[in-house]
């Protein structure tokens, strides 16, 4: 579903991916692990376009996305995104925040998108602050909000960049486990994140990044029982 | 001190019709500073380089330079033939289009990056995440200072009275010279002016507080 074929971005002149190249299959939840600075938000925000890379192709469902002829507004209609710091729309209410992509960019008459957007309120567990604004939404409730933002879009993908970092440790149950449904329903998923709980019971594969490189991947049990390489013991050495 | 205030009983009108031409002008100039300063602001944000550059010149330039000298420029250097009163308002409004660029530019970029990677993240074009996300949100940042502006420019305004438009400094001045009187007409006029940005103020006050209530 998505092709990443030797990916390079730079900030100037700090080379932040080097030569990453993977493949990202339909159903897959791929999740994405590895030290503070080593370039996984970049690699992620690089899939769907919102870092231009500087090298490399990015084919997404057979479109090479990083020419300069596609419109990616199009293809970005497909692949939903869930930030750290959730980037809910704070002058609409959580049901304007839902409805406002499907209704302005896709055309969906607006009492279909509010019936949809009901229903996605619904399998988070929400659908009583429709008419909330986010700033009365607590965290754990703004973000997943935002998962049902993204996916009234109907997307194709999802990608969560560190989900369940700006939470309260009590919230991070409640998204992770909309997550894990999401997962179980069959949804195609690239995760970022330091949840190795989740990483490990979620997870097809796990992608381990330092310094900008893919240093391993493989199922978590190749990664958490028998990593390879001693950069990936390092870290899970810290973190487990 | 005793200031005799019973001139006022004779000239009173100078003072109305000064303070109408003072509110008349001002009000242009902020119309007319908003919508230069929003083509301005726009051209600053655009990717476009020259745009940018002309925009920035522009806004340097006059914020550089005194409304005084921007003013002889257009009114005798021009010489444009332009009516008095127009040759005012376009002086004060190009020189409040540059503060308001600026004003209009800073209140876009003070909305969080994450709101535009949000929008298009949902494949909403740059248009229409301006239009449906940033604008509206930079809207209550501008708007207060929009006002802030307009107290400004109401003082300003008091400059048009050295090419003889007979704005509330102007009618202010001709009453000193008509009553002889060195001190009285002018505290009037400065009562006048500090009744107008005071009111003003406190209707921009009570906005802000509404605006950032909603949040
Ligand atoms: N917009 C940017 N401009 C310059 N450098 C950046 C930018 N975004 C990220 N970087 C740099 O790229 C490197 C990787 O960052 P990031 O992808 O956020 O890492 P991670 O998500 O793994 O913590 C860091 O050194 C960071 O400083
Ligand atoms: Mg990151």
């Amino acid at each position: 579903m998505i092709d990443v074929i030797a990916l390079e971005k730079k900030f100037g002149k700090n080379t932040v991916l080097k030569n990453i190249n993977v493949n990202i299959k339909k159903g897959e939840v791929v999740v994405v692990i590895g030290p503070s600075g080593s370039g996984k938000s970049t690699f992620l925000r690089c899939l769907n376009l919102l870092e231009v890379p500087t090298k490399g192709k990015i084919i997404f469902e057979g479109t090479p996305i990083t020419d300069s002829k596609v419109n990616i507004d199009l293809h970005r209609q497909k692949m939903g995104m869930v930030f750290q710091q959730f980037n809910l729309f704070p002058h609409m209410t959580v049901l304007e925040n839902i409805t406002l992509a499907p209704v302005r960019v896709k055309k969906v008459p607006k009492e279909e998108a509010e019936r949809t957007a009901m229903r996605l309120l619904r399998r988070v567990g929400l659908e009583d602050k429709a008419d909330s604004y986010p700033s009365k939404l607590s965290g754990g409730q703004k973000q997943r909000v935002a998962i049902a933002r993204a996916l009234a879009m109907e997307p194709d993908v999802m990608l969560f960049d560190e989900p369940t970092s700006a939470l309260d440790p009590e919230m991070v149950g409640e998204v992770l486990d909309v997550m894990k449904e999401l997962a179980a329903d069959g949804m195609t998923m690239v995760v970022v994140t330091h949840e190795m709980g989740f990483a490990r019971e979620v997870g097809d594969r796990i992608i381990f990044m330092s310094d900008g490189e893919i240093i391993e991947e493989g199922t978590p049990e190749e990664i958490f029982v028998n990593p390879k390489h001693s950069r990936t013991r390092d870290f899970l050495g810290k973190v487990l | 001190m005793n200031i005799d205030f019973t001139f006022l009983n004779k000239y009173y009108m100078f003072f109305i019709n000064g303070t109408k031409n003072t509110i008349i002008i001002s009000i242009f100039t902020v119309l007319i500073g908003v919508i230069l300063g929003t083509f301005l602001a726009l051209m600053k944000l655009s990717k476009n380089k020259i745009l940018k550059s002309i925009a920035s010149s522009y806004i340097e330039f006059i914020r550089g330079t005194p409304v005084m000298v921007q003013m002889f420029i257009i009114y005798y250097g021009m010489n444009l033939g332009l009516p008095d009163y127009v040759a005012g308002i376009v002086t004060l409004s190009i020189n409040s289009s540059a503060y308001v660029a600026e004003i209009i530019r800073a209140g876009i970029q003070a909305v969080d990056k994450g709101q535009m990677e949000a929008a298009r993240s949902l494949g909403m074009s740059h248009k229409m995440a301006m239009r449906y996300i940033i604008i509206p949100q930079a809207f209550k940042n501008i708007l207060p200072a929009l006002g802030n502006e307009f107290i400004t420019v109401i003082k300003e305004s008091s400059i048009v009275s050295v090419i003889g438009i007979p704005e509330l400094m102007y009618n202010a001045d001709t009453v000193r010279g008509n009553t002889f009187m060195p001190f009285a007409p002018l505290i009037v006029a400065a009562f006048i002016y500090f009744v107008l940005t005071f009111t003003l103020s406190k209707v921009v006050g009570r906005v802000e507080r509404r605006m950032r209530a909603g949040d």
